[in-house]
Formats: C-alpha cells, structure tokens, sequence
C-alpha cells in the first residue's frame, strides 16, 4: 500500500507536468516540468519527503532498465543511420569525452577556487582573533 | 512456435530484462567498463529479435511499458535535487559554469568535426542536439530542420558511450570532485549517462539529474546560434 500511494502521488505530479506542457508548449518535455513540480512541492512542503521517497528512489534505480526500448530502437534507424555513420560516430565520441571534459574540469576549478577563497578568510578570521 | 514467439507480449521484455541481469552479474564478476548491463542488455535483445525474425513494432508493443516508467521516473530526479539542494546553492557559480562550457564544448566539437568532415547543414544541425535527453533533443532537432531519427539514435548512442565511458573519462581528466564528476555524466549524456552517475554517489546523482535539465534548456536556447554557422 506504500508503494502504491507514494506512486499515486508522483504519478499525480508527471500528470500535472503534462498539464503544465499542454499550457505552456515550450520545447521541454512534460518529465522536466514535472521535475520542477515536484522539486517545488517538496521545498514548500506540500509533498513531505518521506511520501515519495522510497518509490522514488526504486524508480530512479531501474531507470537503466527503462532506456532498453530505446536502445533497441537503433534496430530500427540503422538503415538511415549507416551511409553516415563514419562521421557520426566519430563526432559522437569526441564531443561525449570533450563536453564532459570541459563540464568537470570548469566545475572542479571554480569549486577548488571557492575553497581556497573560503579557507584563506577563514585563516584571516582565526588570525584576527 | 515460431508464430508464437513473434507474437508474444512478453517475450521481448523478458529477454531484455534477463539480459540485463547477467551484464550486472558479468560486470559484478569481473569489473570492466565494457559489460555494462544496459549495453549487454540492448545487444542481446536486437540479436534475439533479429535471429527469431521479430518486428521492432512486435517487441515494443510489450517493450513500451518499461519506456511508459520514464517520465515519472525522471519526474523523480527532483528528490536528489531536493536532498543535495544545500550543496547545489553553495555551488551554484560551479554547477552554471560547468554546464555552460559543456553546452558551449560539445556544440563547437560538433561544429568543428562537422566542418573538417564535410556534413551539410542538415547533417550539422541533425547532431547539436546529441547531449541532451531524447525528449528535448527530439523538438529541437525537427527545429532546426535535422532528421530526427538520426538524433533520436545518436542521443541514445551517447548516453549510453557516457554510461560506459564517464568513469574513464573523469579519471583520464582528474575530474575527482563529486559535483564535477555528477554535472559531467549529465551535461554529456543526459539520462542515461545519470542512470551511471546515481550508482556512483548521491552528490553525482543530483548533480547529474540537474545537469539534464540545464543542459536541455542552455542548448535549445544557443542552438539557433550554432545552426547559422555551417
């Protein structure tokens, strides 16, 4: 019964998301709207944690699971795929490894770089004591 | 028996799931990048499929329940995002930051392997939207005028490359810091690439789901700059 209605109220919630798509149709889907609906319900506390949690966290878990179709799909696009798939593959594997190069390397620069700045003044803080 | 098979509603889904389950166990076993399960598991299937002489449309009729699990799945990233959210707004110059030169590196590869390799703008604009999740990158590539099966197709061709490649890829660049390491797998390859990164940390999880979503929209939004330059 748990499972049951903390799926009932995420359900309620992509359900909103998809209402929310309907009203406002721009390019993101009705997922990302729910997302923001459920992370803004649980900031304002209209959804407690503790009621979605568990059946949240077993969907997150399974999500490989739920790319399967998808993947099996390729089946299906091969035959548009193949006379470029040269280019395509190589394009595809260099912008994976160089975007999440840059992505993680900016990110832990600016985070090194705000750690030192938090440290330095709370050296300065101890000094001046 | 043949008939049978390629009728059945539940044969598919079977398979694939049971073929999952051993690339856990071969990868639990003998611990390399390669066996991942989602990959093993997209492997074994199309085999199957191909072998029996199943329709795609066949599979996906009962293969279509686990695709249905995705929006309130994703609806369900909210939860690390809320959970790492003190985290999230102390960093948050690191996490725009980050995002903003993966959304703004991945485009110009794209552009510049595009150029050097002699695609035309339909074959160009098909690609940008490659690092975002399909549901996005779908609607944008129709924007811009790309064929969208090929993006649908390389989107789920990079997520799963970052699912099997993103640890690689952080330990080559010494990314080590786990908000880096998360913005990483989700800047990169969306969803599936955030499936790897929940398995790595709570802190990657969140930052992986919140990556996504920010990624989605900083692409939609400098897409159009980046269609008018081939």
């Amino acid at each position: 019964m748990k499972f049951l209605k903390q799926f009932l109220i995420i359900l309620v919630i992509t359900f909103m998301g998809e209402g929310l798509k309907y009203l406002l149709p721009l390019p993101i889907p009705a997922s990302i709207y729910g997302m923001v609906l459920l992370f803004l319900a649980l900031m304002t506390g209209i959804v407690k944690l503790e009621s979605v949690r568990d059946a949240g966290k077993f969907l997150i878990e399974i999500m490989p699971v739920m790319f399967i179709p998808a993947g099996v799909g390729l089946m299906v696009s091969w035959g548009v795929l193949k006379p470029m798939l040269l280019p395509v593959s190589l394009i595809t594997v260099v912008s994976l490894i160089t975007a999440a190069a840059a992505t993680g390397l900016v990110s832990q620069t600016v985070i090194r770089k705000e750690q030192k700045k938090t440290e330095k003044a709370e050296g300065k803080e101890q000094a001046d004591e | 028996m043949n008939s049978f098979f390629q009728e059945s509603l539940f044969a598919g889904v079977t398979i694939s799931l049971l073929a999952y389950l051993a690339g856990s166990f071969l990868k639990k076993k003998f611990k390399l990048g390669i066996l991942n399960p989602l990959l093993i598991s997209i492997v074994i299937t199309i085999l199957v499929l191909v072998v029996a002489d199943v329709d795609y449309d066949t599979y996906d009729a009962g293969a279509k329940y686990l695709s249905w699990f995705l929006t309130p799945a994703t609806v369900c990233l909210a939860i690390p995002l809320y959970e790492q959210w003190q985290l999230l707004k102390r960093h948050w110059r690191a996490v725009l930051l980050g995002i903003l030169a993966g959304v703004f590196t991945s485009m110009g590869t794209v552009f510049v392997l595009s150029l050097l390799l002699g695609l035309s703008h339909q074959e160009y604009v098909t690609l940008l939207p490659k690092s975002i999740t399909t549901a996005i990158g779908m609607g944008l590539s129709e924007e811009l005028g790309g064929y969208v099966t090929i993006t649908v197709a390389v989107i789920v061709v990079t997520g799963v490359l970052g699912n099997i490649m993103g640890e690689a890829i952080c330990k080559i660049f010494r990314i080590t810091d786990p908000i880096a390491k998360g913005l990483a797998f989700g800047a990169s390859s969306h969803a599936i690439g955030t499936a790897k990164a929940m398995e790595l940390g709570e802190v990657e999880g969140a930052m992986s789901s919140l990556a996504i979503a920010v990624t989605g929209l900083l692409t939609v939004v400098f897409s159009s700059v980046f269609a008018g330059l081939l």
